[in-house]
């Protein structure tokens, strides 16, 4: 099942990331994986939250220009060749990947992975075709 | 040496009947020959029999750039097609770049103002002239080549660009005069050093430098770098291209042949005459063009002007430094800007009007730089830093093969960019001028 990705522009400036942090914080918004995307000049912070529509109603107010993008995250086991093992069948399968951060979880022994695909339904009928553990919404909030 | 010694020093109460003669004839041909013209002062309810003496000039309406632009392309001609010569095109404030035409008269008379303001410089007969102005559509090249060849120097067309082979050109010909934009001849020093040349030792003993504005220490910069005479030269395609006026060697201002560019300083607001020597916008009238003559063209740069005579002993008035423009125009590497171009070019490229500001800063020793902040909208923003890298690079094509001029485009967070009573500022000039 597909996750929404929240996506921020933020200018290469100090103190523009803590203030999103701050912003999600003060309304009550977890991170549940973040990553930062970046050219000289500006980056995208691109973060799963358990409240996408709530997050994404605070950032508007608040003047940020931010998307929502679907994404798909996965949880595998957190030993050396986890990650490899799902490249492999993406692979083999011609699914390609615009880009994917991962993160370790504290509460369990997998690895959550966050995979933005060009095609991401065909991605997901992979993955379940080899029973890789797709993160539903509940998921999110509990990990 | 004074090029037309009659003309340029004449005592101004003599001049003024040839400049009334001249300024009756020229409203009478225009009328007749203009039918936009015909129909403009019709308008106005200015009967040309009214205009006898050049003080009756403040009767006539005045021609703005946006006359010009809603002729396109030949509306404002008063010749036919077949009589002109030669056709100039520079960048407008929208679609539509500004075109003017010349008859063969005309090409004779830009000969003979540049002549005037070479010779102002302080060039004589004889003299080797490095020509670094652009050739082509841009009238400062052309418009230098042609004086330069009326007073018989000796000419390099080397055109704008190619630094090193100017370099070696100056090197091995040694040419007394530079003529180009003062920020190339700064560029070039870099450049000369770079090879090993000291610009100290340049052959260029006399620079001519305009078509961009710049200050007096720059020309100080100038000067002390490649060790020359900076003298600054006034120009704009509607009423000639360069040689509408040039300072002497004295540097107090540049002189205007104002026995065939009549100028009238005014106040932008109200349109009235401001007193000598205060800041206002210059209006040139062209008494003796044929193929596009222009009556009180308000050329929206700010100068004041000194009807005082010069110890070089010329009478013409001078008019000062170019002090800043009535419009938010900016002239980028001698290209001009408007902002409107860029608003285009966003409006085209994402159907969308994003705030932007145009920044143009000159480091010391280089050109123009043209960086243009566009702030980031739901619209074109994308999770892929990939995708706005694309629409960068996208916009600052599109800008270049529009305006002629390399830019570099910055994304900016929505507003970030500085508005001012809530209107946004759209030009930001680091440049010291």
């Amino acid at each position: 099942m597909k996750l929404t990705q929240i996506s921020v522009f933020l200018e290469n400036k100090q103190g523009r990331l803590y203030e999103v942090c701050a912003l999600l914080g003060k309304n009550k918004i977890n991170i549940r994986a973040l990553t930062i995307a970046e050219s000289e000049e500006f980056g995208i912070l691109r973060i799963v939250v358990d409240k996408p529509d709530a997050a994404m109603r605070v950032l508007k107010k608040n003047g940020f220009v931010a998307n929502l993008t679907d994404i798909v995250a996965v949880e595998v086991n957190d030993h050396p060749g986890g990650l490899a093992g799902i490249l492999k069948v993406l692979c083999a399968n011609n699914v390609n990947v615009e880009y994917m951060y991962g993160f370790v979880e504290h509460s369990s022994d997998n690895a959550l992975l966050v995979f933005r695909f060009e095609d991401i339904n065909k991605a997901i009928k992979v993955l379940s075709k080899y029973k890789i553990g797709i993160v539903g919404k509940k998921d999110l909030v509990n990990l | 040496m004074i090029w037309n010694e009659r003309m340029e020093c004449m005592a101004p109460e003599e001049l003024k009947e040839y400049q009334s003669e001249r300024l009756k004839r020229a409203v009478d041909y225009i009328y007749h020959n203009s039918p936009l013209y015909k129909k403009k002062l019709d308008a106005g309810g200015v009967d040309p029999a009214l205009i006898k003496r050049i003080d009756d000039i403040g009767k006539l309406p005045f021609t703005i750039k946006e006359d010009l632009r809603d002729a396109y392309p030949f509306g404002l001609f008063s010749q036919p097609l077949d009589n002109i010569a030669e056709i100039h095109v520079s960048s407008g404030t929208t679609g539509n770049p500004t075109v003017v035409g010349y008859t063969k008269e005309d090409v004779k008379l830009w000969s003979e103002v540049m002549a005037r303001a070479l010779c102002c410089a302080g060039a004589k007969p004889g003299d080797m002239v490095q020509n670094a102005y652009g050739y082509g559509l841009f009238t400062g090249g052309l418009g230098v080549h042609y004086g330069a060849l009326e007073m018989r120097l000796t000419i390099i067309p080397s055109s704008s660009g190619q630094t090193k082979r100017q370099l070696k050109l100056m090197n091995d010909f040694k040419p007394r005069i530079l003529t180009c934009t003062p920020s190339y001849c700064l560029y070039m020093a870099e450049e000369a050093r770079e090879l090993g040349l000291d610009p100290r030792k340049s052959s260029w003993e006399i620079g001519i430098f305009g078509a961009e504005p710049w200050s007096e220490s720059m020309r100080k910069e100038i000067e002390s770098t490649w060790n020359l005479l900076a003298t600054d030269i006034y120009g704009l395609s509607e009423i000639i291209g360069p040689g509408v006026a040039q300072e002497c060697k004295h540097k107090k201002g540049l002189h205007i042949w104002w026995d065939v560019f009549y100028p009238e300083v005014i106040n932008p607001k109200t349109g009235k005459h401001v007193k000598e020597g205060e800041p206002g916008e210059l209006v040139v009238t062209t008494l003796t063009k044929l193929g596009m003559p222009l009556l009180r063209y308000r050329t929206r740069d700010i100068v004041s002007i000194n009807y005082g005579v010069c110890k070089c002993g010329r009478t013409s008035p001078r008019i000062s430094k170019v002090a800043g423009r009535t419009d938010d125009m900016i002239i980028v590497r001698g290209i001009n800007v408007f902002p409107s171009q860029i608003e285009h070019v966003l409006l085209g490229i994402e159907g969308t009007k994003p705030h932007y500001q145009l920044v143009v800063d000159r480091k010391s020793g280089k050109l123009d730089e043209l960086e243009i902040l566009v702030e980031v909208e739901q619209k074109i923003f994308s999770d892929e830093v990939k995708q706005l890298r694309i629409l960068e690079e996208k916009i600052a094509r599109e800008i270049e093969s529009v305006l002629g001029v390399s830019s570099k485009v910055k994304l900016v967070e929505p507003k970030t960019l500085e508005r001012s009573e809530g209107k946004a500022k759209r030009v930001v000039d680091k440049r010291v001028v």
